[in-house]
C-alpha cells in the first residue's frame, strides 16, 4: 500500500507561485517527494554490485555526483564523504531502493538509511540562478572551478545544503534543503532576488 | 558668504546638472559628479565644523578617505550619522551639517536594504589607479579571473582629470581605453565606489560597495543600498596609492590650510579653485606640481615655501615664471586667520629672514605616506623608508603585491611599470603565463628632480599655555600632548596612541599616525627604523553595522526552524517559543486565556482524557552497523547491548567528566540498527559527540550514524483515552497492554488516506498511557488532522511546550539544560538506576569514582512544596535554611530548576538543585519570591502517582 499522494505536504507546499516571481532571472522550483537515501559503504568491493543495482558508478571523486538511467530510472548519486553517498531518485522509490542497496552491501560495512523526507528538492536555473546563489554561498561555482557534476556541501546563507552542479555552462543547480530550513531558505531566495525580478533578457 | 570657486572649465562633473543641496541650514547648489566638499568649495566654503575639544573651526584638508577633519551629519536623502564630506557624493535634495566629533545615529529603522555577494578571482587588484590599471590589464589579458576595485566613483586613481598624456593619448583616454578593455573580458569583475576595507588569511577580501548613494532620492528602493564583497583571491595586487602628509606647525589646523595634492584633485576633477591667493609649504617636488597647476588655472599663488635650500631647478623656474615665490630653507611657522585662513608666517630655517604673506589658502605637502593598510593587516611587515619619512611593505608575501605609490613610488611611469610587474607576478603565481610583454606608456608628466627632505614639524608653540600645533585634528591632539605622553615615560607607540586617542578617530590617524611616531621617536631620541609602527587592522575605512548585517534582520536574521506541523499550530492559535532555531508551539490559548489557564486545561486533558503534541523536533539519529551495540554501551551510561529487538530503552549520556550532557531513548530495530532519541537542543552536538568518538577514538568499530530528524513527524498521544484514539487510527494493530506493552514498539498501517506507514513507541514523558507516533514527514499534517478527528469524541486537545514541561515535572522526570547545567551527573538526579555498574566502561565512568562525585553534599535534584499552594518559586530563587536573610555572605543551599502550577496537584510545585538535597527531605527551607522569603518544604522529585500506577492507561 503507498500513501496517496494528495494527502502528502513538502515543506514548500503554496510556495510555487511565489518562487515563481523570480523568473525569469532565475527558475527556482521544488521538486517535492523524491527518493532520498543515504549509502554509507566502506567495503570498496561492493561497489560494482551497488553500480549494478543503480545503473549508476558511485562518485569516487569527493565532492562530485555521478548520474544516469539504471534500473530504477534516472538516478543521481552524491558524495558526500570517504564512505557516505546520497542517492537520488524519482519519488515513490524509497523501499526498493532501500531493500536493493542493503542487499548489494550483504554483510559488508555499511548501512541503507531512507532520508527522503530530510531535505526537499529545489531546482536554480535561469541567466542570474549562479548570481543568486553567490549571494549567500561562499563555493565558487565559476564552470572552471565547478564544472558539470560537482557537488558539494556548504552553506546557503545560514541554511546547510547540498548543492549539485546539474550543467555548469547554462547554470543549472539543485540545492537540497533540510526540511525545517525550506521555508527560511525560500524566504531567503526570494529576498536575495528582489533584484533579479527586474531582470529582462536582452533580445540579441 | 558663498561665491563662485568653480572654473568655467574643467574637471569630470556634469555641468549641465545643477543639484541643490543643503548644509548647516545653508541652501547651495553644486554638480552631478561633484563630493560634498568639493561642492563646498565650489561654493567658497572651507569650514565645516568645530572641533570637538576646542571648538576651533575646522574645514576641508583632504580629498578622500584621509580627511581628518570634515565630519558631516546626513539628513537626507538618506540618514547616515558620521561620514566625511570628502567621501559623500553629492545628489539633489542633500541635507548635511557639519559634526562635532560625535555623530547620533537615526532612531527611525533603517528601511534599506544592503547584501552580501561571493567572488573569487586568481587575482584581485585593490586601487584602479595608474598601478592598479597596469596590474589588471596584465592580469586580464592573460586569461585569469580578475576583480578589480576601487573606491572613488570612476576608475583613475591619480590621473583622473589630469591633462597628462600617456603615449599619444590623454591619461583620461588612457584610462578609458583599459577599463573598456577589462570591461570586455569575459572574467574580469569591475567594482567602482567598493572599498576593500579588510584583508585576511587566505587572500579573503572585504569590500564594501556603495552602490546606490549617488542616486540620492532616486535610488531605487529593490536594490540594495550597500553590498559587502566578500572576495576570494589566490593572488591579490594592493595598489592603494598614498595619502599625503601634513606638516605640523602653530595654528595648522584653520580653515584653508590643506593638503597640496586634495587642491590638485579639486582642481583636476572638480574644477574648483580651493581658494583666491594660495600659499604653498612643502618639503618635496609635488608641491610644485600643484603651484604651478594652480597658477595656470588662474589662481594667485604668491609664494612657495620650501623646506629644502636644494630646490628643484627646474620646476623653479617654472614657478618663477607664473610669479610664484620660491623661498628655498624657509618654513611656515605660523597662521592667523579665524573662519579662514588670512595670513602666513614663514621664516628661514637658519634664521634671519621672516615675512607675513597674506594668503586665503595654504597647501602643505610633508610627503606621501604609502597606504599599506590592507598589506599590513594581511601580516606583511612594514620597513620604515628614511627617503621618504614613511612605512613602506618590508617584504614580500607568497600571495600579495604592492605596486604604485603604494609601494613607495613617486613617479607615474613607476607606478605603472610596477604595476604591469606586480600583475605579471601576480597572474604567474596563480597559475596564468602572462602574455606578451605589456606595453608601458610614456607619461610626459613633469618629473621630480630634487630629493624630499623630511620634515615632522616646524617648532613654534609647544612651551605656550596653549599649544597649536596638532598632530591629529580629529582628536584635538598637539605636539604638547604627545610629549606629555613620553614625559610619562610612554615609549611605545601603542601606548601614546591610547593615552593620547592620537590616531583613534573615524580616519584611524591616516594623517596623523606617521607624525606621531615621528614626534614619539624624536622625543626618545629614537631611530624610526628600530621602532615598529602601530599595527593596521580593518576596517580601512568605517563600515555600517547594517551593511555588515546585510539580509540577516528581521524574519532572515536567525534561520526559523518549523516543523511539518507549524501551519496547523499558526491557524490554530499556538503561541510560539524559541527553542535553539525551532518555533516550537508553546500552549494553543483558548479566546481569554492566558497561558496560565490554558496551561492548566491542557495538562487537564492530558491527565484525564487524551492529548497531542508536536515532538518533531525531537532529535533522532539512525545508528546501524554490526558494532551498534558496542557503541551505545560506550554511550550511554546504562546497558543498551541488552535490549531486545522490538523494545526501547530510557538512556542517560554523560561527557568524559560524568556529568549529563543528553538523554533520550534508544529504540532496537534489528540486532544491527538502533533509532536514537536526543534532545531538541542537542541533536546536533550529539551526532558530532558519536561521529567524534567514532573518527578519534574507535575508528575500528563498524557502526554508521546519520541524523533522520527531520524524515520523521513525531506526535505524541498521551493520556487515559490515547488507546482508543490509537486503536481508532490502527485498526489493524493490537493496542492491548498485553500485545502493546511499555517500553516496545510496533510498526503499522494507519487508516489515514490511503494508508500511512508509521513507527509507534510505547514511550511517556508524562507519566500517562501514551504513544509517540512517526510517520514520515509528509504525512504528518494527514496523521495529526486523522489524530484530531479520532479523539474528538474524547475531546482531544493539542498541548505545547508548556505543558509538556508541567507533565514531565509532576513526574520528576528532569529535562536536560533546565534541571542540569553541565555539573550534574546522573546520581545528582536520582538516577543512580541508569548507570550500569555491569559494564567494564563507558563514557565518564571513571569520574564516578572521584572524591568530588561522591561527595554527600552535592546538589541533587529535589521536588521543592511551596508552604502556600498558590505561591509559583521564580525559576533561578535561590534555596536557604532560614526564615529572615543573616548576614552576607549568605549560604546558598541551591536554586530552583523548574517551576509550575499543577493542575492534577492542585497546587504550585518546583524541582530544585539542593544541597544533600536527598538527606534533606521533609525539611523546611525558604526560597525569595519577589520581597519577601517564602517557606518550602522539600519533596521527593516524583509529585504525581508516585506507584506509576497510570502508564499502562
Amino acid at each position: 500500500m503507498t500513501a496517496d499522494i494528495r494527502t502528502r505536504r513538502s515543506p514548500l507546499d503554496g510556495w510555487a507561485e511565489r518562487l515563481a516571481e523570480l523568473a525569469p532571472a532565475v527558475e527556482v522550483a521544488e521538486r517535492p517527494f523524491r527518493t532520498h537515501v543515504t549509502l554509507r559503504l566502506r567495503d570498496a568491493g561492493r561497489a560494482a554490485a551497488v553500480s549494478a543495482v543503480l545503473g549508476v558508478e558511485l562518485p569516487r571523486t569527493p565532492c562530485t555526483f555521478t548520474r544516469g538511467d539504471g534500473p530504477h530510472g534516472p538516478v543521481e548519486v552524491a558524495w558526500l564523504g570517504p564512505d557516505e553517498y546520497l542517492v537520488l531518485a524519482e519519488p515513490g522509490l524509497q523501499r526498493t531502493l532501500e531493500s536493493a542497496l542493503r542487499q548489494a552491501i550483504g554483510d559488508a560495512s555499511g548501512a541503507v538509511i531512507d532520508v527522503s523526507a530530510q531535505r526537499t528538492t529545489l531546482t536554480l536555473s535561469g541567466p542570474k540562478a549562479r548570481d543568486l546563489l553567490a549571494h549567500g554561498c561562499a563555493i565558487d561555482l565559476h564552470p572552471s572551478v565547478s564544472p558539470s557534476g560537482t557537488c558539494v556541501q556548504a552553506l546557503l546563507a545560514q541554511s546547510g545544503i547540498v548543492l549539485l552542479v546539474r550543467d555548469a555552462d547554462a547554470g543549472e543547480f539543485t540545492v537540497l534543503v533540510r526540511a525545517s530550513f525550506a521555508i527560511y531558505l525560500a524566504t531567503w531566495l526570494l529576498d536575495a532576488g528582489v533584484e533579479y525580478r527586474e531582470y529582462r533578457e536582452v533580445p540579441v | 558668504m558663498s561665491a563662485d570657486f568653480r572654473l568655467p572649465s574643467g574637471g569630470r562633473i556634469d555641468r549641465d546638472t545643477r543639484l541643490r543641496f543643503t548644509f548647516n541650514g545653508q541652501s547651495l547648489a553644486g554638480r552631478k559628479g561633484d563630493t560634498l566638499a568639493s561642492a563646498l568649495l565650489a561654493n567658497g566654503l572651507h569650514q565645516v565644523t568645530t572641533s570637538i575639544k576646542y571648538g576651533r573651526p575646522r574645514g576641508i584638508m583632504a580629498a578622500g578617505v584621509e580627511e581628518p577633519n570634515a565630519l558631516v551629519q546626513v539628513a537626507e536623502p538618506f540618514s547616515e550619522p558620521m561620514l566625511t564630506a570628502t567621501t559623500v557624493e553629492l545628489c539633489d535634495g542633500l541635507v548635511a551639517d557639519g559634526l562635532v566629533g560625535h555623530g547620533r545615529l537615526d532612531t527611525e529603522p533603517d528601511t534599506a536594504r544592503y547584501d552580501a555577494k561571493h567572488a573569487h578571482c586568481d587575482v584581485l587588484v585593490v586601487g584602479a589607479g595608474p598601478a592598479g590599471l597596469a596590474a589588471a590589464l596584465t592580469a586580464a589579458r592573460a586569461g585569469s579571473r580578475v576583480v578589480l576595485v576601487d573606491d572613488q566613483n570612476e576608475a583613475g586613481g591619480s590621473l583622473l582629470g589630469r591633462d597628462d598624456y600617456l603615449d599619444e593619448r590623454s591619461s583620461d583616454a588612457w584610462v578609458c581605453d583599459v577599463i573598456a578593455e577589462l570591461a570586455a573580458a569575459p572574467d574580469v569583475l569591475l567594482l567602482d565606489r567598493t572599498t576593500a576595507f579588510g584583508a585576511y588569511q587566505d587572500g579573503f577580501v572585504l569590500a564594501l560597495q556603495r552602490r546606490t548613494d549617488d542616486l540620492g532620492f532616486d535610488a531605487p528602493r529593490h536594490v540594495s543600498r550597500h553590498r559587502i564583497w566578500r572576495i576570494r583571491a589566490k593572488q591579490t595586487v594592493i595598489a592603494t596609492g598614498a595619502h599625503e602628509r601634513p606638516i605640523v606647525f602653530s595654528d595648522n589646523d584653520r580653515p584653508g590650510i590643506m593638503l597640496a595634492g586634495a587642491a590638485r584633485t579639486y582642481l583636476h576633477r572638480y574644477g574648483v579653485q580651493v581658494g583666491r591667493r594660495i600659499g604653498v609649504f612643502t618639503t618635496n617636488d609635488s608641491a610644485y606640481h600643484a603651484a604651478i597647476e594652480l597658477a595656470e588655472a588662474g589662481m594667485d599663488v604668491p609664494v612657495l615655501i620650501d623646506a629644502r635650500h636644494t630646490v628643484p631647478p627646474k620646476l623653479s623656474a617654472e614657478c618663477a615664471t607664473r610669479g610664484i615665490d620660491v623661498y628655498p630653507g624657509h618654513v611656515v611657522t605660523g597662521t592667523e586667520g579665524q573662519e579662514r585662513l588670512t595670513d602666513v608666517h614663514i621664516r628661514s630655517i637658519t634664521g634671519g629672514h621672516a615675512d607675513t604673506v597674506v594668503c586665503d589658502t595654504l597647501l602643505v605637502s610633508g610627503g606621501w605616506n604609502p597606504a599599506v593598510h590592507l598589506f599590513s593587516q594581511l601580516g606583511g611587515s612594514l620597513r620604515y623608508a628614511p627617503e621618504l619619512g614613511a612605512y613602506v611593505p618590508g617584504e614580500s608575501l607568497s600571495s600579495a603585491r604592492v605596486a604604485g605609490s603604494a609601494a613607495g613610488a613617486i613617479e607615474l611611469m613607476a607606478c605603472i611599470e610596477q604595476g604591469a610587474e606586480a600583475g605579471r607576478a601576480a597572474v604567474t603565481a596563480a597559475g596564468f603565463r602572462p602574455a606578451a610583454e605589456i606595453p608601458v606608456p610614456f607619461a610626459d608628466a613633469r618629473a621630480d628632480e630634487a630629493a624630499a627632505t623630511v620634515l615632522w614639524r616646524v617648532p613654534g608653540s609647544e612651551n605656550a599655555e596653549e599649544d597649536t600645533q596638532f598632530v591629529d585634528l580629529q582628536r584635538d591632539v598637539t605636539v604638547s600632548d604627545v610629549t606629555r605622553a613620553t614625559g610619562a615615560g610612554l615609549e611605545s607607540l601603542e601606548h601614546v596612541k591610547r593615552y593620547t586617542t592620537i590616531g583613534t578617530a573615524h580616519d584611524q590617524g591616516k594623517t596623523s599616525g606617521m607624525l606621531a611616531a615621528a614626534i614619539v621617536a624624536e622625543e626618545l631620541g629614537a631611530d624610526l627604523a628600530d621602532r615598529r609602527p602601530t599595527t593596521f587592522r580593518p576596517p580601512y575605512t568605517s563600515v555600517s553595522f547594517a551593511a555588515l548585517g546585510g539580509r540577516d534582520r528581521g524574519e532572515l536574521y536567525d534561520p526559523i526552524r518549523v516543523t511539518a506541523l507549524h501551519d496547523w499550530h499558526v491557524a490554530h492559535g499556538a503561541e510560539f517559543e524559541d527553542v535553539g532555531q525551532w518555533k516550537r508551539a508553546r500552549h494553543y490559548p483558548r479566546q481569554g486565556e492566558d497561558m496560565h489557564a490554558a496551561v492548566l486545561r491542557e495538562c487537564r486533558a492530558a491527565r484525564e482524557g487524551v492529548a497531542l503534541m508536536d515532538g518533531s523536533t525531537l532529535g533522532k539519529i539512525d545508528l546501524q552497523g554490526p558494532d551498534a551495540a558496542e557503541l551505545l554501551d560506550m554511550l550511554y551510561t546504562n546497558m543498551m547491548s541488552t535490549l531486545k529487538v522490538g523494545r526501547i530503552r530510557y538512556g542517560v549520556m554523560c561527557g568524559i567528566d560524568g556529568m549529563v550532557i543528553d538523554d533520550g531513548t534508544v529504540i532496537r530495530l534489528a540486532d544491527d540498527h538502533f533509532l536514537l532519541t536526543t534532545t531538541t537542543g542537542n541533536a546536533a552536538m550529539v551526532l558530532d559527540w558519536i561521529e567524534e568518538w567514532l573518527q578519534t577514538e574507535w575508528p575500528h568499530l563498524r557502526v554508521f550514524a546519520t541524523s533522520v530528524t527531520e524524515h520523521w513527524v513525531t506526535v505524541p498521544l498521551v493520556g487515559p483515552k490515547s488507546r482508543d484514539v490509537l486503536a481508532a487510527v490502527a485498526p489493524d494493530l493490537d493496542v492491548s497492554n498485553d500485545a502493546f506493552g511499555f517500553m516496545t514498539w510496533q510498526d503499522a498501517v494507519l487508516d489515514v488516506a490511503d494508508g500511512i506507514p508509521a513507527r509507534i513507541c510505547r514511550i511517556s514523558f508524562s507519566g500517562e498511557l501514551a504513544y509517540e507516533i512517526n510517520v514520515n514527514a509528509w504525512d504528518g499534517l494527514a496523521l495529526w488532522e486523522a489524530l484530531i478527528n479520532a479523539g474528538e469524541p474524547y475531546g482531544i486537545t493539542p498541548y505545547g511546550t508548556e505543558t509538556m514541561h508541567v507533565l514531565r515535572a509532576e513526574k520528576g522526570y528532569p529535562i536536560v539544560g533546565q534541571d542540569t547545567d553541565g555539573t550534574v551527573t546522573p546520581q545528582d538526579l536520582g538516577m543512580s538506576w541508569a548507570v550500569s555498574k555491569k559494564k567494564a566502561d563507558f563514557i565518564g565512568k571513571r569520574s564516578f569514582s572521584r572524591a568530588e562525585n561522591l561527595r554527600p553534599d552535592r546538589k541533587q535534584l529535589v521536588g521543592l512544596v511551596p508552604a502556600d499552594p498558590t505561591v509559583l518559586l521564580p525559576e533561578g530563587a535561590h534555596i536557604i535554611e532560614s526564615d529572615h536573610l543573616p548576614e552576607p555572605p549568605v549560604r546558598m543551599l541551591g536554586h530552583v530548576t523548574s517551576s509550575y502550577d499543577s493542575a492534577a496537584l492542585g497546587r504550585t510545585f518546583a524541582l530544585a538543585l539542593l544541597r544533600s538535597g536527598r538527606d534533606r527531605i521533609g525539611e523546611k527551607l525558604y526560597a525569595p519570591v519577589d520581597d519577601q522569603l517564602v517557606p518550602v518544604t522539600v519533596t521527593e522529585t516524583v509529585l504525581y502517582d508516585k506507584e506509576g500506577a497510570r502508564r499502562d492507561g
